[in-house]
């Protein structure tokens, strides 16, 4: 309702709108709205650049992200990548030739599909004319496959771009130790039966024992939930703290899919199964439940627990992005703009996980806007405590004065404001396809709930960090 | 040169570790007034834990002297009394330090081995009562737990350590000739096992708080912060103390309990501890091994196993009473007295007494990729510093970057570093064959072959390229500098700098003033050597410097020695056993017969008389028959690769008799032979001090000993002489002068300090 009126007035003469839209809000949000100065107003009305090209958001799906382990078990990531392309293609029949390259994010890669785009998209049936790349940057990939898109459209390399991820923690590569590789490769250049039954001779039984893919950060050798239980002690935040938000997002998402709100979801007939139709690793409990898990990582006084942590998660997501005057030649409603973003980059040891912190407010200063600005944050959780931790550090002057070399502090989100659909803790995270969930996130919450600009921000393996704006497409 | 294992574990006491502030005895005076405001201690309550902090004043280090003792049992009493408190947590509010040990100078002020035992039984009665507290002691060790730090620890019920590079528990004790003398000799063996506490105090290593977790030496780990809301070091002792505080209550609700569950080694290892034969058997061999790794000149290992030994086998009593009056006894010793001198020595030569130099050096360029270039580049990188590593040819460049990693590469098989630590640290240097980027360098350390005209073209060739304020130093170990400097623009940005081969073992650092030399430059010279993590004395410029020079003499008597005909193994004994890490002859080998011979004939010519003894024809014929030494595979001895024993060069057996000389009948006794070596060494050591080449007695004693392996038993040649009377070593000079003239002629400033037996190098 709020939404279809605050819409309405963006028709009204500029200097009327702002004042009215304002004087509607109070009716709909909370109350640390109420509490603000009555009157407040967009510090910009559009991020639009003058001859830059405004890049839209046509649409996005994502098929339905599952705990690792459970019905996408069978499945190479590509399967995933497929069907969220086909779901794109069946949500915006956008015709396939038109598209001019397909980019997605992976983090852990099957080696037979190692560029994971082009085998979905060519198996998704799109022009085998259309080229594609895949990009990697941990938790962010999604978000850097988007971002190439837009640099793609925005230097006019191309008009149309599908941008996506896929992560399939079900099945991981696990290799040959790095001795028995190399005794393999020499058997293969091997000519005579004396070079081949000499180099068998050198074999040892602990060849045999596996490499697993690193589940710790390369450069420290900690794990991430290691780091986050030390960020999250480093900022004081408890474990009661950190085990109410998890409970916070698992609720909040459980409405959401309830009411029907995460409309991006794209049903998934797996072969040999049911059609999957729902997000399945959203688990609301209790806090007395919680409270019984033990740390997961520091043991045994950590706070960090499966509880308040994202779950390994299979998923894909794809989301198709135009050039604004391609995509209104083509008919479309586009959804959102994707406006400004950067990236960001910190100690890999101590900060792993407070991109957003650092991406926050530099993004808000590119756009020229304030936090007081976004109507709809959508943050990557990747732990409670990171989350709570980036907070801390958002409204602290001092993390800002000496470590971020900013005079003051960013301040945190309003939470009323902050991934009101459920988020990464709740429904779940494949690393490479999130970023794409985000974007569509802010974008369906401006719409449903109102409101002009969305913040997307997360962190990301190797201590980095991302944050764009999505600004609503006016209706 | 070479270094003793015993010198090179002294490294491990580190600069921070000084021992009382100057200001603190001025302190106790002005603050008797305010007797019930404590000044090391204090302590709040968290619900029912007393949080015990320690925080003595004007230091950076906290160390149990008599007020933090008396401050600390004063307050233990009131936790003790309280009813509110049912535990206790012990924690110190500095980071990087919990207790660096007990202060030295306390034992330094006592007179007699009783004060010293009874020092002693007052810091085992005390740690008694904690280990009998019924409210929980939880010590909560971030930084360094050592020497009296550690047996306070161990006296606790629970310890839980931050798991940082700064968080290291060790005893020392023996490092300083002492023991541990506070219960710490009985505690270790039943925390951690005989075999393990006997490698802690014999060789007094550190421990980092992980391997002291597997050793059952803590408890729990605390993983250090990065920075929140507060400084990184500040929320990790928060952190410390809160996780502390929640064990401390558990301990006292009883849901936790202190005693730790064995692993199956640990019990098969101490089911074989009960048996007394396996134990005497253990005794059998610690034994055999510290005497033959100390000659049996260092009381205090022998007397800390006969300490462990007698309260393990006599009980608890027995072995407290031992502990202390053996400590007494040591504290007392003249080797306890020596290597104390040589640790107050080698904190000294940690400081830079010359001030910050103007403009840090960031960037360091090395001329020569040899094993002292890539060496001292090895040392450089390491530590931050941007180094440019400049060689000849490609082959000698890429055997010093080789050189390097392997370095650090070693380092990494040990963890001591990871490999990705490794590979970033390695990216600091830059190997290259032009002078590109010499226009950034603030340094430039040149470490080409000795060889003046060479010396005199690279220093020309980088003045061309460097900036202004740029410093030339080189790497000689006794071309003198005024003359390399000679050819300069700018002599006074000139230096010497000493390095000791393996430059990444080796801890000195000799650092060579001109007459023209600034202040500055010797500002930065020192700045960097620090920073390269070295212990550093600065000397003036002259033939040989300092330590080359005191060795030239003792080498010439070397040759005379074997020329007389003791075969080099015999004379490495004769050596070896006086506390020489090295035998005489084995280090001829390791030093190279080509430099002796280089530096033999440089320092006669300067010298003359002084200088003779032995025939420089030895050295002439080695050089010319190819025995270089260990470098050519053959010396005195015959060096193969993989070979442990090395055996004696038969050829040479031709050359030493072609040069047989009479020995002196009077004089060629085994004990004269050592005492020609060593008065021979130290006269040239006090005429250093006595011509100003020197600047301090504990300079010259950090060089004779860190440099050229004096014996740290004996402290430095200074030291030496102070504990074991001038006039003892004049008469032994003047015996050798007799019989061989001018070469042992004692200088003035010796026989002074034998005239007048108050005089002494050390007040």
């Amino acid at each position: 309702m709020t939404s279809i009126l605050t819409s309405m007035f963006k028709n009204l003469p500029s200097t009327s709108k702002w004042a009215l839209r304002f004087s509607l809000r109070p009716l709909s949000c909370s109350s640390q709205l109420r509490a603000a100065p009555a009157v407040q107003t967009k510090s910009k009305k559009t991020l639009a650049k003058p001859n830059i090209r405004n890049i839209v958001v046509v649409d996005g799906v994502r098929i339905p992200f599952l705990q690792s382990g459970t019905s996408y078990k069978e499945l190479m990531p590509h399967d995933l990548a497929r069907a969220a392309l086909v779901g794109l293609l069946h949500r915006t029949s956008v015709p396939k030739d038109v598209v001019d390259y397909i980019i997605f994010g992976t983090v852990i890669q099957e080696v037979k599909t190692s560029n994971v785009a082009r085998e979905a998209a060519l198996g998704a049936g799109f022009s085998d004319k259309t080229p594609a790349h895949t990009v990697t940057m941990a938790c962010i990939s999604a978000n850097q496959a988007m971002t190439t898109g837009v640099g793609l459209i925005a230097s006019g390399q191309c008009d149309v771009v599908v941008a996506g991820g896929v992560e399939l923690m079900s099945d991981v590569p696990i290799r040959h130790s790095r001795k028995m590789r190399k005794m393999m490769l020499d058997l293969n250049k091997a000519k005579t039966l004396g070079q081949r039954l000499s180099l068998l001779s050198k074999f040892r039984l602990n060849f045999l024992s596996p490499e697993l893919p690193a589940v710790a950060e390369f450069s420290t050798s900690e794990t991430m939930g290691h780091s986050a239980d030390r960020l999250a002690a480093a900022f004081a935040v408890s474990r009661l703290d950190q085990d109410e938000y998890a409970l916070r997002s698992h609720s909040l998402a459980k409405k959401a899919q309830d009411e029907g709100l995460l409309s991006d979801v794209v049903p998934f007939k797996v072969p040999g199964k049911d059609t999957v139709t729902k997000d399945n690793g959203i688990r609301p409990s209790s806090l007395e439940q919680m409270a019984k898990l033990k740390p997961a990582f520091i043991k045994p006084y950590g706070t960090v627990t499966a509880a308040n942590s994202s779950f390994l998660t299979d998923g894909a997501s794809a989301m198709l992005i135009m050039a604004e005057e391609k995509a209104l030649a083509m008919g479309y409603k586009p959804k959102a703009y994707l406006r400004d973003f950067v990236y960001v980059s910190q100690d890999p040891k101590d900060q792993l996980l407070l991109g957003p912190t650092y991406a926050t407010p530099k993004v808000l200063e590119k756009a020229g806007l304030t936090m007081t600005d976004i109507d709809a944050f959508e943050f990557h959780e990747a732990f409670s405590g990171q989350i709570l931790a980036n907070f801390k550090a958002m409204d602290s002057d001092w993390f800002a004065q000496n470590y971020m070399g900013r005079k003051t502090k960013v301040g945190a989100p309003p939470l009323e404001k902050f991934n009101n659909w459920g988020g990464s803790l709740s429904l779940g995270h494949p690393f490479g396809a999130t970023g794409c969930r985000l974007v569509m996130a802010a974008a369906n919450r401006l719409r449903k709930e109102g409101g002009q600009y969305g913040l997307v921000a997360a962190c990301a393996a190797g201590g980095q960090g991302h944050a764009m704006i999505v600004e609503v497409y006016p209706k | 040169m070479v270094a003793s294992r015993a010198i090179g574990s002294l490294s491990r006491f580190t600069a921070s570790r000084t021992l009382r502030c100057p200001g603190y005895i001025s302190r106790n005076f002005s603050g008797s007034s305010a007797l019930l405001t404590r000044t090391h201690i204090n302590y709040g309550v968290k619900g029912d834990v007393a949080v015990v902090r320690i925080n003595s004043p004007n230091s950076k280090v906290n160390t149990l002297n008599r007020e933090l003792q008396s401050e600390f049992m004063e307050v233990m009493n009131e936790i003790w009394a309280s009813d509110q408190v049912r535990s206790a947590v012990l924690i110190s509010a500095k980071p990087g330090c919990f207790i660096a040990g007990a202060d030295i100078n306390m034992l330094a002020s006592c007179k007699s081995v009783e004060e010293v035992t009874r020092i002693s039984q007052e810091g085992q009665r005390m740690f008694e009562k904690l280990e009998k507290s019924t409210k929980p002691i939880v010590a909560a060790i971030s930084g360094s737990c050592l020497g009296g730090g550690l047996e306070l620890a161990i006296s606790c019920q629970y310890r839980i350590a931050t798991k940082d590079k700064k968080t290291v528990l060790g005893a020392p004790e023996v490092l300083l000739g002492i023991l541990p003398g506070a219960g710490g000799t009985q505690r270790l063996p039943k925390m951690v096992g005989v075999p393990a506490a006997f490698d802690m105090m014999l060789t007094g290593r550190n421990i980092r708080a992980d391997r002291a977790k597997k050793m059952g030496l803590v408890d729990q780990l605390v993983e250090p912060l990065g920075p929140g809301l507060k400084p990184s070091e500040e929320r990790t002792i928060e952190y410390l103390e809160e996780v502390a505080v929640t064990f401390a209550k558990e301990l006292s609700d009883k849901k936790l309990s202190p005693k730790r569950d064995k692993g199956l080694v640990e019990k098969l290892m101490s089911y074989a501890m009960s048996i007394p034969f396996v134990r005497q058997q253990i005794y059998k061999k610690v034994e055999e091994k510290v005497r033959k790794q100390t000659k049996g000149l260092y009381p205090a290992p022998l007397k800390i196993i006969d300490v462990v030994k007698t309260g393990i086998e006599q009980g608890n009593d027995a072995g407290y009473l031992s502990e202390s009056q053996k400590f007494g006894e040591l504290a007392m010793s003249k080797e306890s007295k020596a290597l104390i001198g040589l640790y107050h020595g080698q904190v000294l030569c940690k400081k830079n007494k010359f001030g910050a130099p103007q403009k840090d050096v960031k960037h360091l360029a090395i001329l020569g990729a040899g094993l002292m270039g890539a060496g001292i580049a090895q040392v450089s990188v390491d530590k931050g510093l941007k180094t440019i590593l400049k060689d000849a040819t490609l082959a000698g460049l890429g055997r010093g970057q080789q050189q390097v990693f392997k370095g650090l590469n070693d380092k990494v098989k040990k963890k001591a570093l990871t490999s990705f630590e490794r590979d970033s640290i390695f990216s600091n240097l830059t190997g290259q064959l032009d002078y590109q980027g010499f226009e950034k360098a603030d340094m430039v350390i040149e470490a080409v072959f000795e060889d003046l005209n060479l010396k005199h073209r690279v220093l020309k060739e980088v003045e061309a390229v460097i900036p202004d304020h740029c410093i030339f130093a080189s790497n000689t170990s006794a071309l003198p500098i005024n003359q390399i400097a000679a050819v300069s623009k700018r002599p006074e940005k000139v230096i010497g700098m000493h390095y000791f081969s393996p430059v990444d073992k080796m801890q000195l650092l000799e650092i060579i003033t001109t007459e023209k030399t600034s202040k500055d430059t010797t500002a930065s010279a020192v700045a960097v050597g620090l920073k390269q993590g070295k212990v550093i004395i600065v000397v003036k410029d002259g033939p040989g410097f300092y330590t080359t020079r005191c060795l030239a003499p003792m080498m010439s008597e070397v040759l005379r020695i074997l020329q007389e005909g003791v075969d080099p193994k015999k004379l490495d004994s004769l050596t070896t056993s006086f506390g020489f890490p090295v035998g005489a002859a084995t280090l001829v080998d390791e030093v190279g017969v080509d430099v002796a011979k280089h530096v033999a004939e440089d320092l006669g010519k300067a010298f003359g008389e002084r200088f003779e003894g032995g025939s420089l024809e030895l050295l002439k014929q080695m050089v010319s028959r190819g025995f270089l030494g260990r470098k050519s595979g053959k010396g005195f001895y015959v060096y193969q690769e993989g070979v442990k024993n090395k055996s004696l060069n038969s050829d040479m057996d031709g050359i030493l008799a072609s040069l047989k000389v009479p020995p002196k009948s009077d004089v060629c006794s085994d004990e004269d032979i050592q005492y020609r070596l060593v008065t021979r060494f130290v006269n040239e050591a006090v005429m250093c001090l006595q011509e100003g080449i020197l600047a301090t007695p504990a300079e010259g004693d950090i060089g004779a000993v860190f440099g050229l392996g004096f014996p740290p038993c004996l402290g430095g040649p200074f030291r030496y002489v102070d504990l074991y009377g001038a006039q003892k070593i004049l008469d032994r000079l003047r015996r050798y002068e007799a019989a061989y003239g001018k070469q042992f002629t004692p200088c003035q400033l010796l026989t002074d300090h034998a005239n007048s037996p108050s005089k002494k190098f050390y007040q």
